[in-house]
């Protein structure tokens, strides 16, 4: 049993802090870490220093432009970069669609898609979720059909993350309706440019525009865009579900808001005295950290098993479930600790730019509306009921 | 025993539920949260023209002297509709206040007027720093002439962003958490110094902090005994409680109804979802949860309107406490039911949401009455 990093990745932690101190932008880094909104301009600019560095594609191998990280170094980036407050890097290109494309497309689609994803020359978006197919997948209706040399895409996929930035979506889509679900998706990439695609936002319950419906209609896609065999898209599907789900129990995130959420409660005042040393808040806190220390162990303990050549299993499942609810325990806390001051709706004092009197805390404005947008963190990524099947039917065999 | 209303009850919230199954619809609710005044000048005339405005007042005011379990009956119906009318905040906070701490000639020129909604009234007893506790008050008044002056801040007044007269707590003695020295006062939001900063809320009304600013007020506009305002607000927030958590129930009854209509209308895997048993569960604890809350509310409302005791202050605790974690349950929970759908703001499951969890930040948060319950605990 030896829970401590090894001289080496000392070392690592290291040189990410010294990178970090010096290389991310420090109006960048006040935003994430005071909950405000980022521009696609702010993703844009910190990707470029991360690809610079040579930082960006972690899951890639070198020959691509990736770099190799050890399951430990990741972590260690993970917990660095949140609690510096790095933006969210947004994982449709490089940490979705690039590992499907490195593992199942062809020498061209490396050529073409690679380099450009590590440029940031392409915003990609993920086109599964349909209105009728969410936790059920499997279930999608987008239809493309051979032409010649294109297949014509008709239909709607939704709740697209960040689509109105994006030029390029990778979808799932039918093929093939004779025969079982599973079996007739193709994985297509499309230029969002295509005429025919249509972007439609969703306004959220908090007022923020995130994620779009695309509509297709009549849709020309070249068939070299599509990646791997016809009618296999769900292989390449699943392949890609397992790099989306590790990263969703957001331990490092959970660490950066608790601190966060201690430094609000050190400054807002119940009955005189500082809000934290209050018997029945500093408890509430004081189970929120507990639970999160055990969660990063829980997670220590997969990546170490990682480390040693295991694979991540239905054990990523469990922890994205008990790590969302931590997030989302401290989310309420945060909101609570402001009292009545969680009802104003502040939109301007959400922006980093405000030059005004703060209404209360400088902190405060966008917390209810965290805490509401973050009831999607047990919703996204699958469900956490369906991740509890995952476990039930995997490991326990149910 | 009998939890039934009576005939003239029944009828009282048959009627509201009429007027906002009629008028509340959910896309002109969106539209009415949008204008600046925040709400529908024409519903709030059609409940006055209805006499509901009235309800709580005396018949010479045109209402009935109705008590708790009458509010109950109106705030369920509110509630229902998530309407942003200032019903709350009016008719029971600002015309309780005036109605019990006011002297005659006070309730001549104010009472009427918020009795038939032509006057609406708006309620400023929090502050920056008070954290829920209404004793906790830093406003000051000072003896000026005839009158007083007052500075200091008020938070978060729902309503006071449109309202005709606002009633205000400030200190005339003491210290910041005595009970002792609070007085109430009440003046147009048009006196010189008085500054508002008006914002919507996260349920969609609107609000605002008030500044007071070297404000001269007459002595008319003191209400009731000077410093010994303390009592008079905890009993009229303890009615308000009451309203709030029969409009909570209102709220909660709609989110469930939503959730239960979606479980088996939405379709994964071939069949609806209600057919899944941790969503069947879930549902059902919805509902008992609910029920619990309906329970508090009603006990609520038979407090609301008797005498001041410990066992009273005790019934609204506990009824704000249950309120506010049902609430937030079957809000997290209804999100959770309905999946991505239950985030957006296009359909109406969030707003119900919203509310239930604003209404856990409006006079005090089931951890303020957990609390206030257990100092009020009785040994045997």
């Amino acid at each position: 049993m030896n829970m401590n990093y090894t001289a080496e990745e000392l070392a690592f932690r290291d040189e990410v802090r010294a990178f970090l101190d010096e290389k991310l932008p420090a109006d960048i880094a006040a935003k994430v870490k005071g909950f405000r909104r980022l521009s696609k301009e702010d993703h844009q600019r910190w990707q470029k220093i991360l690809s610079t560095q040579g930082w960006y594609a972690t899951h890639w191998p070198e020959e691509y432009g990736g770099v190799k990280w050890t399951p430990v170094q990741k972590h260690i980036w993970d917990e660095e970069s949140c609690r510096y407050g790095v933006p969210r890097s947004i994982p449709f290109g490089v940490n979705m669609v690039a590992p499907v494309i490195i593992k199942f497309g062809n020498e061209e689609q490396k050529q073409t898609y690679l380099p450009r994803i590590l440029s940031g020359e392409d915003w990609w978006c993920q086109g599964y979720s349909e209105p009728g197919a969410g936790s059920d997948l499997a279930s999608l209706k987008t239809r493309a059909v051979r032409d010649g040399d294109h297949y014509i895409v008709n239909g709607q996929k939704t709740w697209t993350t960040l689509g109105q930035y994006a030029n390029m979506i990778f979808c799932l889509v039918r093929t093939n309706t004779e025969v079982k679900n599973q079996e007739g998706i193709s994985f297509l990439l499309i230029d969002m440019n295509t005429p025919g695609i249509t972007v439609r936002p969703i306004i959220t319950l908090d007022g923020e525009h995130e994620v779009n419906e695309v509509f297709f209609e009549d849709v020309k896609v070249p068939v070299e865009n599509l990646v791997g065999e016809e009618d296999k898209g769900w292989t390449y599907a699943k392949y890609l579900l397992t790099y989306e789900r590790t990263g969703l129990a957001g331990i490092g995130i959970s660490k950066a808001a608790l601190s966060h959420l201690k430094e609000l409660a050190s400054r807002r005042l119940k009955n005189g005295r500082p809000l934290i040393e209050d018997p029945s808040f500093s408890q509430r806190i004081a189970k929120v950290e507990i639970d999160l220390t055990a969660a990063a162990i829980s997670n220590l303990r997969i990546i170490a098993s990682v480390e040693g050549g295991g694979v991540p299993g239905a054990e990523s499942s469990m922890l994205k479930v008990k790590g969302t609810e931590i997030r989302q325990a401290i989310n309420d806390l945060a909101r609570r600790a402001i009292g009545p001051y969680a009802l104003p709706f502040l939109e301007e004092e959400m922006d980093m730019d405000y030059e005004g009197e703060f209404l209360s805390d400088k902190d405060a404005a966008p917390l209810s509306a965290q805490y509401f947008n973050n009831r999607k963190l047990s919703i996204f990524g699958g469900s956490n009921e369906i991740q509890k099947n995952i476990v039930s039917k995997m490991i326990l065999g149910l | 025993m009998d939890f039934r209303l009576n005939e003239e009850q029944q009828m009282l919230q048959d009627t509201v539920a009429r007027l906002v199954r009629g008028e509340y619809s959910f896309e002109k609710r969106l539209a009415f949260s949008e204008t600046e005044l925040g709400f529908s000048a024409d519903f709030w005339k059609q409940l006055s023209e209805l006499g509901l405005t009235a309800v709580p007042f005396s018949e010479e005011l045109g209402g009935f002297g109705g008590g708790g379990v009458e509010l109950q009956s109106v705030m369920t119906e509110l509630g229902r509709g998530l309407c942003l009318e200032p019903y709350l905040q009016s008719i029971i906070l600002g015309g309780g206040l005036i109605g019990q701490a006011g002297n005659d000639s006070q309730k001549d020129v104010w009472l009427s007027g918020i009795a038939s909604g032509e006057l609406k009234a708006a309620v400023g007893l929090q502050e920056p720093q008070s954290f829920y506790d209404l004793n906790n008050v830093e406003t000051r008044a000072e003896k000026s002439g005839e009158g007083f002056v007052l500075n200091g801040r008020k938070a978060v007044v729902i309503g006071g962003h449109c309202a005709d007269l606002i009633v205000v707590s400030a200190r005339t003695s003491g210290d910041t958490h005595d009970a002792d020295g609070i007085s109430l006062f009440a003046l147009s939001p048009d006196t010189a110094g008085v500054e508002r900063r008006t914002y919507p809320t996260i349920d969609g009304a609107k609000g605002c902090d008030i500044t007071l600013n070297n404000v001269q007020v007459g002595a008319d506009a003191l209400l009731g005994e000077q410093g010994k305002a303390a009592d008079v607000i905890d009993y009229q927030a303890g009615r308000a409680i009451a309203a709030l958590c029969a409009e909570a129930v209102g709220v909660m009854e709609m989110a469930n109804e939503l959730t239960l209509d979606y479980l088996k209308q939405r379709k994964q895997f071939g069949v609806p979802i209600g057919r899944f048993q941790v969503l069947q569960h879930r549902m059902v604890d919805m509902m008992s949860e609910l029920e619990q809350a309906r329970s508090m509310a009603i006990l609520s409302a038979s407090v609301a309107d008797s005498e001041q005791s410990d066992e009273r202050r005790r019934v609204l605790a506990a009824a704000k406490n249950v309120i506010g974690r049902a609430g937030q349950f079957i809000s997290e929970a209804g999100i959770q039911s309905h999946g991505g759908i239950g985030m957006t703001w296009e359909y109406n499951f969030a707003h119900y949401a919203k509310r239930l969890i604003a209404i856990n930040h409006q006079l005090g948060d089931d951890d303020f009455h957990l609390e206030r319950y257990a100092a009020l605990l009785k040994a045997s």
